[in-house]
């Protein structure tokens, strides 16, 4: 009996070092680009462009690339992506065709993001010659956020009682008059907390980025969304593995990834704050 | 007195708001509808297109051509558009990356879902997603810096940018998926399975091991194919860590060079419509088909299981 207790606290105890070598491994992730990097950031590194030949000043272009590049992201994906909920959520009947539109939206979400590239070259690049732009990149990755964009849409309208719906309904409101009034309103935080996650996602891609857009320099800012641009995660690459003095650009390569995680861990943080209050404000409403 | 039996309002005389009412809404559906097929035209572009761009290279060069080893394009002597290297680099990188994640990710998962006190669920949950959200540019820097100078100490190599770089690498980006997917299976196994094991003197161990996992297989199962088809898929860390050498890999400390990373370096050098630009369409093509079918695998066995819950 004695044996078969040491066995299972062995055995749990076993578990608990998994769980606590998954953290470790978080943390030692973030702990080294931190050390390593929070030297470099200064006003002038967030504030300035590279100079000669980026070993010297700042990340400025890659931040303003990422944040066009994320912005034509969102347009393109979260509209299209609560559309998409909205039919699946209220308007489908369960049959055939919706199975079929769920496994595409399941199988999107996991092809590889340099698929995405090269149907972004197909597609953006070459078919509708937008070249490679801004545009070309944004698009591209609003494409692989789309998959997300539907799910936490359809998510977030799921949780709207159908009660609310009914009311609408009841008192003589058209389909969609219900879905506008009744719905949507306490469906948009749950949405918004999902658009900002696929944003979060992203804009830490670079792969799709490749060949779409991102360029190793760019001496100024874009002035139009024809223009190619530098990106923060593209920026990082380079710096690590094409620069010509590899060594002697690491610090900026740390500054760069830095910033890189503390942008993708704030918009985490952000769609947890919303969902926190929203799920406050939901708990005080019923 | 008004008159309150009148059926038609006084504003609508003809019923003209009405009728328009009814046919905006059902455009509106229409506007939905097509929005909604939107996903299944963007999947079946992506096929068509890739595979498009990718016949050009078949159709002149044979499909043979591509059913050899190497792969150098861009060779004075003789062009080779050789898969088989390449497809074994990735096959090699993945299967590394799930002998190390795998074991982690399941017991993490089960420890998530069966063990831990809440307070450190709160703690792990947000740590899994956080780390789900890490870019992989970012990891595979880390694989240049930190990583690869470590293996290089450790075996006594001339450098640590090699197979089991990248499979390190990828196990941490398929965990976050491996560990979610799998602790949603565990805890969703019924209670009443762990009551009866339980009151047949089974201990919690024993419950754990032999009730409570065979129960979730399915879903287990699931979760290792979808962390698999994102290993498979993924390109930059491996092309920033497996050191990308052109050659057969005979151990998983010889330098990679897997399909993804192919694809990243060279389709920004090479000539619009050249045999190797569509060649290297051909091998995004089957890259996508092998994810397609890790995801479709992982999509039949979890509907599967969630048959038998219902």
């Amino acid at each position: 009996m004695k044996k078969t207790v040491l066995f299972e606290k062995l055995g749990f105890f076993s578990l608990g070092l998994a769980g606590l070598l998954v953290l470790s491994v978080l943390i030692w992730i973030i702990g080294d680009i931190f050390v390593h990097g929070a030297s470099v950031i200064s006003w002038e590194f967030l504030t300035q462009s590279p100079r000669e030949g980026m070993t010297q000043g700042g990340i400025l272009p890659a931040i303003i690339g990422t944040f066009l590049v994320s912005l034509i992201t969102i347009i393109l994906a979260v509209p299209l992506g609560m559309f998409s909920a909205i039919y699946l959520n209220e308007y489908a009947h369960q049959g055939p065709l919706v199975r079929f539109i769920r496994l595409s939206i399941r199988n999107l979400s996991g092809v590889p993001s340099i698929v995405y590239g090269l149907f972004g070259v197909a597609l953006f690049v070459r078919f509708f010659h937008l070249g490679a732009s801004i545009l070309s990149a944004g698009m591209t990755l609003g494409l692989l956020t789309l998959p997300w964009t539907i799910t936490a849409s359809e998510e977030a309208l799921k949780t709207v009682p159908k009660s609310f719906r009914d009311g609408a309904l009841a008192l003589g409101a058209t389909k969609w008059q219900a879905i506008r009034t009744n719905v949507l309103p306490y469906a948009i935080p749950g949405m918004l907390t999902g658009a900002i996650l696929g944003l979060a996602r992203a804009a830490g891609e670079t792969a799709p980025i490749l060949f779409t857009g991102a360029a190793f320099f760019v001496p100024f800012l874009p002035k139009s969304l024809f223009d190619q641009f530098m990106a923060l995660p593209y920026h990082l690459y380079i710096l690590a593995t094409q620069h010509q003095d590899i060594a002697r650009v690491r610090p900026i390569a740390y500054g760069t990834g830095l910033v890189l995680i503390a942008l993708i861990i704030g918009l985490n943080g952000i769609a947890v704050f919303i969902r926190y209050q929203y799920r406050k404000k939901a708990r005080m409403a019923s | 007195m008004p008159n309150l039996t009148s059926k038609t309002p006084s504003h609508d005389p003809s019923g003209m708001i009405r009728r328009w009412r009814r046919l905006q809404d059902k455009l509106i559906h229409r506007f939905f509808q097509l929005n909604g097929l939107l996903s299944i035209l963007i999947l079946l572009g992506i096929f068509f297109l890739l595979f498009a761009d990718g016949f050009p290279a078949v159709k002149h060069l044979g499909f043979q051509a591509f059913l050899t080893m190497i792969w150098n394009p861009t060779s004075f002597v003789k062009a080779t558009y050789g898969l088989g290297a390449m497809i074994i680099s990735t096959m090699m990188v993945t299967l590394g990356a799930m002998v190390l994640a795998v074991p982690i990710g399941l017991a993490c998962a089960a420890y998530l879902a069966e063990v831990a006190p809440s307070w450190i669920r709160e703690i792990l949950k947000p740590v899994i997603e956080i780390l789900a959200g890490i870019p992989s540019v970012v990891l595979g820097f880390l694989g240049i810096v930190v990583i690869g100078p470590a293996i290089a100490t450790i075996f006594h190599l001339p450098n640590g940018l090699n197979a089991i770089n990248g499979s390190i690498l990828l196990a941490v980006m398929s965990l976050p998926t491996i560990i979610s997917i799998s602790e949603d299976a565990i805890s969703s196994v019924p209670r009443t399975y762990k009551e009866a094991s339980l009151a047949l003197g089974a201990t919690h161990w024993q419950t754990l091991i032999k009730v409570v996992v065979p129960s979730a297989l399915s879903g287990i199962i699931a979760s290792i194919m979808l962390g698999m088809g994102r290993a498979i898929g993924e390109t930059m860390t491996v092309l920033m860590a497996t050191g990308n050498a052109l050659k057969t890999p005979h151990s998983i400390f010889d330098s990679v060079r897997p399909m993804t990373s192919t694809i990243a370096i060279e389709l920004g050098e090479v000539p619009f419509g050249s045999d190797h630009y569509h060649g290297l369409f051909v091998v995004g093509f089957i890259l996508f088909v092998m994810t397609f079918i890790v995801n479709l695998i992982a999509d039949m066995v979890l509907a599967k299981y969630q048959e038998v819950e219902r």
